[in-house]
């Protein structure tokens, strides 16, 4: 058996069932070891040991008495710090937000504690979830944990940093254009943007509002339909939340998972890394051989993916960070003369480079006389990339694809802000569609790095998108290696 | 050289709502600073905004009152600009898909005198959207403070035509639209709490041509009257500008009713850039026939159409029904009093001249009156049975407005009835006769006016309790035979 802090939700929760291991023992062995590990890795922004103590002996309480709340109770799970918890820092990575403390809980937030969760943590990330690498945290980049001079992968990289270095057992991030799945993929993790609308984001620093969802990370697709199950479901606090039963994903996992799967010619052409199409070859393979119909399909639109989030996410950030502005919370500039003074000098001293290129592109391409030429256009092109997506679900069932054309780069290696665009080339188009898509780990490169496979499903049909990526687990032994820390 | 305004509207109007527009908080006025929030009107970050029916359907009875046409699909806009008196700098709003477009608003124009009813008109709307308001700045030496209390209360605003033409059109026009809203309870409309607001684009032009001239915004207008001298004073500006060879140079001005004077706010290079954009996290909303349907089953009578009631069907003079429909609570007593049986132009006489005259001296609201509308149809009866005096009616009237006792009540007890009985009526004229042969022998003689004077007499000996139609008859009898 792996060591405590490798442990899944799902062996957690049945040691704890059985009485051998106490939630706040749980929680004090990863506090111990986060401590250890944290000045090599920074997956973490800050974490409050007095607090998860407290709420790991307030779920040994429940036990005790008889009222444990499921699998979840007594499990320590590590927020993004673009998710608020009452009483906790909220900093998105910037020093905008530096002293800045949730009085609110994010409806997530809220889901995990009535299960009994053990919060534990405010997680690394780009500024603004804006960032492939991580880097853009205005705190510093967090470490793989695979090898800590490289990148976790972004945004969400310290979800995934701190959940593959054993620091928690498993952790929520948010995905705009791939920031779950992609750091998900380099660090060796199960990662899933579930269907826009699916989970609430009430509550989540928004970056790009018609593209962000928040989802989890977990070390196996049981991990992560168990978080999955906890968080999801409609939210009168969120007007684009989605009104359905939320099923048993779990139970789902042992049903019939889809036999169909397309593979998109698009995805796999130049700048992939040759080890990494041979990963995910050996995957298609592997799908064929268990009797499932694989037919190549195609997304003609795929090119013109990372354009159009360029346009449409930025301009949403642009005015979503607009709030940020010294005026009632966060950072304010101490040498303002005057009200636009003050806005000018906080936002220019509290935003990093990225985020301000962001805004300012954002703010351009919605300005009178460019609108149409950029952002309107930008929303009929996404229109037109949501319909080959769905076109192509009427010949199959998923979609079968890399997840990054890279593993984990260098940190400092990448520093032209267009290739760290095109590091998101596979995970953009299901923002854009608002489809659901789990990265799976599919392998290690020549060098020790992970490999991560993308399965993208239907709109709501996540329980069967777990069900495909949980066949693949179950036949190989990737989840269950760890990197030695 | 003649010239003549283009002038349009702007309204905004603070929707009634228990709460805002797009949270839970309540809405509220006069509260401590900054207690009427929460993470959505202070835009903390992670919060989002739901949207509250409610205030929908306040817009869309708006719409339906003014014959808009209603939005099959509405959307809500970011309105992108940096304030501080806006938490998320940007403001929801609605640009391109309103709930409302057209409709119009039909105005009274003032009358010859009170007695005459004074040209209609219809002013035509270009749309009427929602959004939601601001919160409030205070300056002080040092600081500014501002006050989030009011930010995200509903607002509708309200675009005219540029088809006033004076400013007591535009006058007509407020008094009108503020009359309809106020009817559907979609807002109190009180200027004095900024529920109601309006910008006014002031353009002249010489007689005849049809172009366009060169428009000013005058901003901060927050009574009616201020909007009447506003742009009376405005177009008196425009006109010394033009006939001295000056430029009339498109601005937004600050209007000061106090002082009767405007001054330059900001020119058009300073016009922003709003960057309109659909908001991703509000949905559109889908407003489909039944809800429509729904509403309109919750419409008042418009006031003009009730004007007109009153006067064809009920036979009221105009004066008394233009009173009475100007304040729909008044125009329901009145009904209620015909409704109990009560002779229409006589209770509407009632209500206009004696209950508000007193209420208005008492200053008391309707709502306060101890008469209600079952005293004054209980009055009413008693004078058109003749059981009491028109000034015994007075004198009850005013009984019942300090009692509240019912007006028959108000008669016994102060023992205000009119005398029919006959036999005491007689004896009281025979009296008079006797007393006054003079007025007696002129009677005889044919001088019909001679009888007042016997007629007073006889009032005088009744104590006024002598019904005077009978003892005129009485009288005639005894007389002339």
């Amino acid at each position: 058996m792996a060591p405590l802090h490798f442990q899944t939700i799902a062996e957690l929760s049945g040691r704890l069932a059985r009485r051998e291991l106490t939630a706040v023992e749980l929680i004090q062995s990863l506090i111990a070891r986060t401590r250890a590990l944290e000045p090599r890795l920074h997956a973490f922004n800050s974490f409050d040991e007095a607090d998860a103590l407290a709420q790991a002996t307030a779920s040994d309480a429940r036990r005790a008495a008889g009222q444990v709340r499921g699998p979840l109770d007594g499990i320590p799970i590590g927020l993004k710090d673009v998710i608020a918890v009452t009483g906790q820092p909220l900093t998105a990575s910037s020093k905008i937000l530096q002293n800045f403390v949730s009085p609110y809980d994010a409806t997530v937030t809220r889901k995990l504690k009535d299960a009994g969760a053990v919060l534990f943590g405010r997680l690394n990330c780009d500024e603004f979830a804006m960032g492939s690498s991580n880097e853009n945290s205005a705190f510093g980049p967090a470490g793989n944990p695979w090898d800590t001079t490289r990148v976790p992968g972004g945004s969400s990289g310290g979800s995934a940093a701190a959940l593959a270095a054993g620091e928690v057992i498993a952790s929520l991030g948010s995905d705009t254009g791939g920031s779950i799945r992609q750091p998900a993929a380099l660090c060796g993790l199960v990662g899933l943007k579930p269907t826009y609308g699916l989970v609430s984001r009430y509550g989540l620093v928004a970056y790009a509002s018609s593209l962000d969802q928040i989802g989890p990370f977990g070390r196996t697709t049981e991990d992560i339909a168990l978080v999955l199950r906890a968080i999801a479901g409609h939210d009168p606090l969120d007007s684009t939340s989605f009104k359905a039963e939320v099923p048993d994903y779990r139970a789902a996992l042992a049903g019939p998972a889809p036999r169909r799967i397309g593979i998109p010619k698009e995805y796999f052409g130049e700048g992939l890394d040759p080890e990494i199409a041979a990963a995910v070859e050996d995957a298609v393979k592997f799908y064929r051989d268990r009797g499932c119909e694989v037919k190549e399909v195609s997304l003609p639109h795929t090119r013109y993916c990372l354009d159009a989030y360029y346009v449409i996410a930025t301009a949403e950030a642009s005015s979503n960070l607009a709030r940020f502005d010294g005026v009632r919370y966060g950072h304010r500039s101490k040498a303002a003369t005057d009200a636009i003074d003050l806005y000018a000098k906080s936002r220019a001293e509290g935003f990093g480079a990225e985020v301000k290129r962001r805004i300012i592109l954002g703010t351009y391409v919605l300005s009178s006389g460019y609108y149409d030429a950029y952002y309107l256009r930008a929303q009929k092109v996404r229109t037109l990339i949501r319909q080959d997506f769905l076109q192509a679900f009427t010949e199959v069932d998923a979609l079968l694809t890399p997840t990054s054309p890279v593993p984990a780069f260098k940190i400092g290696e990448k520093a032209d802000p267009l290739a760290m665009y095109l590091l998101d080339i596979y995970t953009i188009g299901v923002n854009l569609a608002g489809l659901p898509a789990a990265s799976v780990p599919c392998g290690f490169t020549s060098g020790g790095l992970p490999i991560g496979l993308q399965l993208i499903g239907q709109p709501f049909k996540e329980a069967d998108l777990l069900a495909l990526a949980h066949t693949y687990e179950q036949a190989h032994e990737w989840t269950r290696r760890h990197p030695a820390l | 050289m003649d010239f003549e305004a283009v002038i349009g509207l702007e309204v905004h109007v603070q929707i009634k709502a228990a709460s805002k527009m797009f949270t839970r908080v309540a809405t509220g006025y006069g509260e401590p600073p900054n207690t009427l929030t929460d993470p959505t009107v202070l835009a903390l970050p992670g919060a989002l905004p739901v949207l509250n029916k409610a205030a929908l359907d306040a817009i869309i009875k708006t719409g339906l009152m003014l014959d808009c046409e209603i939005a099959t699909v509405t959307r809500w806009d970011r309105k992108n600009y940096f304030y501080p008196d806006s938490p998320k700098n940007y403001q929801l709003s609605q640009y391109d898909q309103p709930v409302c477009r057209h409709g119009a608003v039909e105005i009274e124009l003032p009358g010859a005198s009170l007695a005459v009813m004074g040209e209609h008109k219809k002013i035509e709307l270009t749309r009427i959207h929602l959004e939601e308001d601001v919160g409030k700045l205070n300056h002080e030496t040092n600081d500014s403070l501002i006050d989030y209390n009011r930010a995200g209360t509903p607002l509708m605003e309200i675009v005219t035509e540029p088809v006033i033409r004076s400013a007591d059109e535009a006058f007509a026009f407020l008094t009108s639209l503020r009359q309809s809203l106020i009817y559907a309870g979609i807002s109190d409309c009180d200027m004095e709490k900024g529920q109601m607001r309006c910008d006014a684009n002031i353009s002249i032009r010489r007689v005849g041509e049809t172009k366009l001239g060169t428009k000013v915004e005058l901003k901060n207008l927050n009574s009616i009257s201020y909007v009447r001298d506003g742009i009376v004073t405005e177009i008196k500006r425009q006109i010394n500008v033009a006939t001295s060879g000056g430029t009339i140079v498109q601005e937004t001005r600050l209007y000061d009713g106090e002082t009767g004077r405007s001054a330059s706010m900001r020119s058009k290079e300073m016009a922003h850039d709003y960057r309109y954009f659909p908001d991703p996290d509000l949905m559109p909303v889908r407003i489909d026939a039944e809800w429509k349907t729904r509403l309109a089953a919750e419409l008042p009578e418009r006031p003009f159409a009730k004007q007109t009631r009153f006067i064809e069907q009920l036979g009221l003079p105009y004066s008394a029904a233009s009173v009475l429909v100007r304040d729909r609570a008044l125009a329901d007593f009145f009904e209620a009093a015909v409704k109990l049986g009560a002779k229409p132009t006589a209770a509407a006489n009632w209500i206009t001249n004696d209950l508000l005259r007193d209420l208005a001296a008492a200053n008391l609201a309707l709502a306060a009156s101890k008469v209600t509308a079952a005293h004054i149809a209980g009055l009413v009866a008693l004078v058109e049975q003749g059981a009491v005096s028109s000034s015994q009616a007075k004198e009850i009237f005013a009984d019942m407005f300090q009692t509240g006792d019912q007006a028959a009540a108000v008669a016994d007890r102060k023992g205000l009835r009119q005398s029919s009985d006959t036999g005491a009526l007689e004896g009281w004229c025979a009296t008079a006769i006797a007393n006054d042969a003079k007025s007696a022998d002129q009677v005889r003689s044919g001088n019909a006016k001679a009888i007042n004077a016997l007629k007073g007499a006889v009032m005088k000996l009744s104590a006024g309790k002598a019904n005077p139609k009978l003892v005129d008859d009485i009288l005639r009898r005894l007389l002339v035979g």
